[in-house]
């Protein structure tokens, strides 16, 4: 592969994506004076975390009392228990003071009537372990990601932080299952980079787009955790897809379950407010698989509202119209946009619509990357956090506003780590050529790609089946078909086509290989699932209604070389970090 | 008399032409931008025949459906499909706008789409921002304040955080500076509005302890002063934001100092 221009640099440290979680890396790298490359595919401000809208976590108390035990037992809970204790345990006790932080860094917080940050209620958050709604998610208005992500980028400049934009990375760069870099595509000139560095951390987000109806950007093709596959690693507890309740019915634009916070509820076709038959205590404040399956249950029976019966109706016009204005300007811009819905006089038409990724890549709570050999072991010079990661914190399903707080936790947890474990002055390692060819061999197939299947038909067709292979409710049926199924639009990249030959900007290839992450991590949520003969937080299999804790309290590991997956299982944490808190044993989840 | 002429290479020429092929009753002529820097050859505009009947409602759907069913080579940038993310800021009809918020049936007879105005383009649709995102930086967009980390946030009141709405939303998609005349002729000393703005929103921060410092950076015939209120900006703005009037305020700001 001669024929590409390779660039070399040297970093202590490669973060890979500029979203919430890897801006935060950045900022406490470039802080502890180490070398830091932050690459991205997209201007920083461009990132997912722009579209988080209700709120971050922590037990701030400003709305009344609160405390970070309480906070972990609902982050416990909501998990169905395939959440690890100690790494909640941190999250949750390190949450106020990573938002206190974000303050100081200049997130424009909405405030209570005395100056404090604002805090709303969110779904599966209480008081007392269970006992009554708590206010715990800090809210800037419904654009608390987009401030925090602007805020954050703010931050990285400020600490001088180098940033490589509209860089597409490629590979990892491994030796001895070790990782010594990666290798990326400037798609402003077409030159190929490579970066050696001491430790890379991986903060791709999430891979909402292996799924048709999605509220996740078009970006979100969960590039990291592909790169891992290709590496020979492991992704963890893949099954588990959050369904946002609320997205815009017929366009998946996300509606904030900060519009439930405020006071919104959802209806059926008879008008009735259904979730109160679902969740008695916390209604449509019960968490998000819960609220999902109930309204895919409505629209099952024929409760749905529409010509097709197959939406409901989130009702927010009893609301005070100056709360609205305040606290929800962004949804009601949306709902304009997008249903044609003036909030303030009309519901707006939803659906579960897919929304968020538990699995990912597997690390510790100090943000490094796991593989198993025996029991559980570091993947030396690896990193992953935010959506991109499963620490895992969120187990089988995440409680709203618990991502924000994630990002910036395990962010800064990586910053630390990575300080500790770089020693100043380190000489880089040598890497092998073929680790190069091999990525540029891959690229450079799929370049040439001049067969008969348009990469968009191919992204298409995995979609679909995971749409109705991979939905709110599976059975062992559809997730054996889906099996099968999902594997086709893998076989056709054999005679891709790819009509765009150039380099620079060429959005063709991009998204061809974007395509190429996405099916890899297609067939691993589909097979983990299939694997999965149980129903935990967000995976529903209607053949096996229950959990099952002596069968499956245990974390799904996938790896894929190709089309052929490999499952195994590792036991779930089951004691806390420190002695303040004990381990919460499984419960009965009702809300 | 001097004679003005462009350069050979800018003469934007006749493209390819994509005729519908699925015998739609329903069709619209899309006109597109097209330039492609490895090819040496001179920007051109294609022309596709869109089936308007199985098309969703905003222009960034038209080019999708460009892109996945009749060209994939054409070169835009998109992200989170809701406005929020900026990327797929573009002139659609003769203006500024995001492709993913604006409905295509809102602009009569051909479509016609550009890229941003007076950027220096980099392939079809996208734009060079990179001397925007300087000028971003230069203003420092961070808060300054001595307070170390503590247990506790910094007291804002309500009215002081209402001052940043408006201000805070901005989503830096450069509609608003790229449609802005003086930021046409005098881009690389003139901040331009989106900027502007954003200087705005760190100097009327309560928390903010340099505001003083903040204004005297800026209070510059070039950084400042090329504003000349033609409202461009806030015309353009897709979020419904104000920057001319923030420009005003940072003008009435230094005037009263």
């Amino acid at each position: 592969m001669s024929s590409y221009k390779i660039i070399d640099h040297e970093y202590d440290v490669v973060v890979l994506g500029a979203g919430g979680s890897g801006l935060r890396a950045a900022v406490g790298l470039s802080e502890a004076g180490l070398k830091t490359a932050c690459i991205s595919k997209v201007f920083p401000t461009r990132s997912h975390t722009s579209a988080a809208q209700g709120g971050i976590s922590a037990a701030l108390g400003n709305m009344g009392e609160d405390d970070w035990r309480w906070h972990m037992y609902d982050t416990v809970k909501g998990a169905d228990w395939l959440g690890d204790q100690d790494c909640i345990e941190y999250l949750c006790k390190e949450a106020p003071r990573a938002v206190i932080e974000l303050e100081k860094y200049g997130v424009p917080f909405s405030r209570t009537e005395d100056g404090k940050i604002y805090q709303r209620p969110f779904g599966g958050m209480t008081k007392n372990y269970g006992n009554g709604t708590a206010q715990r998610t800090c809210a800037a208005a419904d654009r608390t990601g987009h401030a925090i992500l602007h805020t954050l980028y703010g931050q990285a400049l400020k600490h001088n932080t180098e940033f490589f934009i509209e860089y597409f990375a490629l590979d990892l760069l491994m030796k001895d299952g070790e990782c010594k870099g990666l290798i990326a595509w400037n798609l402003n000139d077409g030159t190929i980079h490579r970066f050696r560095s001491h430790i890379t951390i991986i903060a791709t987000g999430g891979y909402g787009k292996i799924y048709y109806s999605a509220t996740s950007a078009h970006t979100c093709t969960g590039d990291g955790n592909a790169m891992i596959l290709r590496a020979g690693l492991p992704l963890q507890d893949m099954e588990f897809v959050q369904f946002h309740p609320t997205g815009i019915y017929g366009h998946g634009t996300l509606i904030s379950e900060g519009v439930r916070g405020e006071g919104g509820y959802l209806v059926n076709s008879k008008g009735e407010k259904f979730m109160e038959r679902y969740a008695p205590k916390a209604k449509d404040l019960a968490s998000r698989d819960v609220v999902s399956r109930s309204i895919a249950v409505e629209i099952n029976e024929g409760r749905g509202i529409g010509k097709e019966k197959d939406h409901v109706h989130l009702h927010l016009s009893h609301l005070d119209p100056k709360v609205i204005e305040e606290r929800l300007p962004g949804i009601s811009e949306s709902s304009k946009l997008f249903a044609n819905v003036d909030v303030t006089k009309e519901p707006i038409p939803v659906v579960p619509t897919v929304h968020y990724n538990m699995g990912g890549i597997p690390t510790n709570y100090k943000a490094e990357v796991l593989t198993v050999n025996g029991g559980e072991k570091t993947v030396p010079g690896l990193m992953a956090i935010g959506e991109a990661a499963c620490v895992s914190v969120h187990g089988a399903n995440r409680l709203g506003s618990n991502s924000l707080i994630d990002l910036v936790v395990f962010g800064r947890a990586a910053a630390k780590r990575a300080a500790e474990l770089i020693k100043f002055g380190t000489p880089h390692e040598k890497i092998p050529e073929s680790e190069t060819e091999k990525c540029l061999d891959r690229f450079d197939k799929l370049r040439n790609g001049n067969g008969e299947n348009r990469t968009a038909d191919l992204r298409l067709a995995m979609q679909k089946t995971m749409q109705s292979k991979c939905a709110v409710f599976r059975t062992e049926r559809t997730l054996k078909e889906g099996v099968d199924e999902i594997r086709k639009p893998f076989d056709g990249m054999e005679s891709v086509l790819v009509k765009d030959k150039s380099l620079i900007f060429n959005t063709d290839l991009v998204e061809t290989l974007e395509f190429d992450n996405l099916i890899r991590q297609a067939i691993t949520t589909m097979d983990s699932a299939y694997h999965r003969k149980e129903s935990r937080g967000a995976h529903a299999r209607e053949d096996f209604p229950k959990r099952d804790d002596e069968k499956f309290m245990k974390h799904t590991l996938s790896w894929c070389n190709g089309k052929e997956t490999q499952i195994e299982y590792k036991p779930v944490h089951k004691s806390t970090l420190t002695s303040e808190i004990q381990y919460f044993p499984p419960q009965e989840r009702v809300y | 008399m001097v004679q003005i002429n462009l350069p050979e290479n800018s003469k934007v020429k006749k493209g390819n032409y994509y005729k519908d092929k699925t015998g739609s009753k329903n069709i619209r002529k899309v006109n597109v931008y097209r330039w492609d820097p490895s090819t040496g050859k001179n920007p051109r505009i294609d022309t596709y025949e869109v089936d308007m009947d199985n098309c969703p409602s905003k222009v960034l759907d038209l080019l999708n459906k460009i892109k996945n069913e009749l060209d994939s080579s054409l070169a835009y940038r998109r992200s989170c499909t809701h406005g929020v993310c900026g990327s797929c800021a573009m002139n659609m009809d003769g203006k500024n706008g995001l492709a993913c918020t604006k409905p295509h049936a809102e602009i009569k007879g051909d479509i016609n789409i550009y890229p941003l105005p007076h950027l220096k383009v980099k392939k079809d649709l996208i734009g060079d921002l990179s001397v925007l995102y300087k000028q971003y930086e230069s203003i420092e967009p961070w808060l300054k304040t001595s307070k170390k980390i503590e247990s506790t946030e910094i007291i804002q009141s309500k009215e002081d955080r209402a001052k940043l709405d408006g201000a805070y939303e901005c989503i830096m998609c450069a509609c608003c500076s790229t449609a802005c005349p003086s930021y046409w002729w005098n881009g690389d000393k003139y901040l331009g509005p989106a900027v502007l703005l954003q200087a705005y929103r760190w100097i009327i921060d309560s928390r903010d302890e340099e505001r003083k410092e903040r204004l005297k950076k800026i209070a510059d015939e070039f950084k400042l002063y090329r504003c000349h209120t033609i409202m461009n900006c806030t015309n353009a703005c897709p979020k419904g934001l104000n920057p001319a009037k923030a420009i005003a305020e940072i003008k009435k700001m230094l005037a009263t100092v």
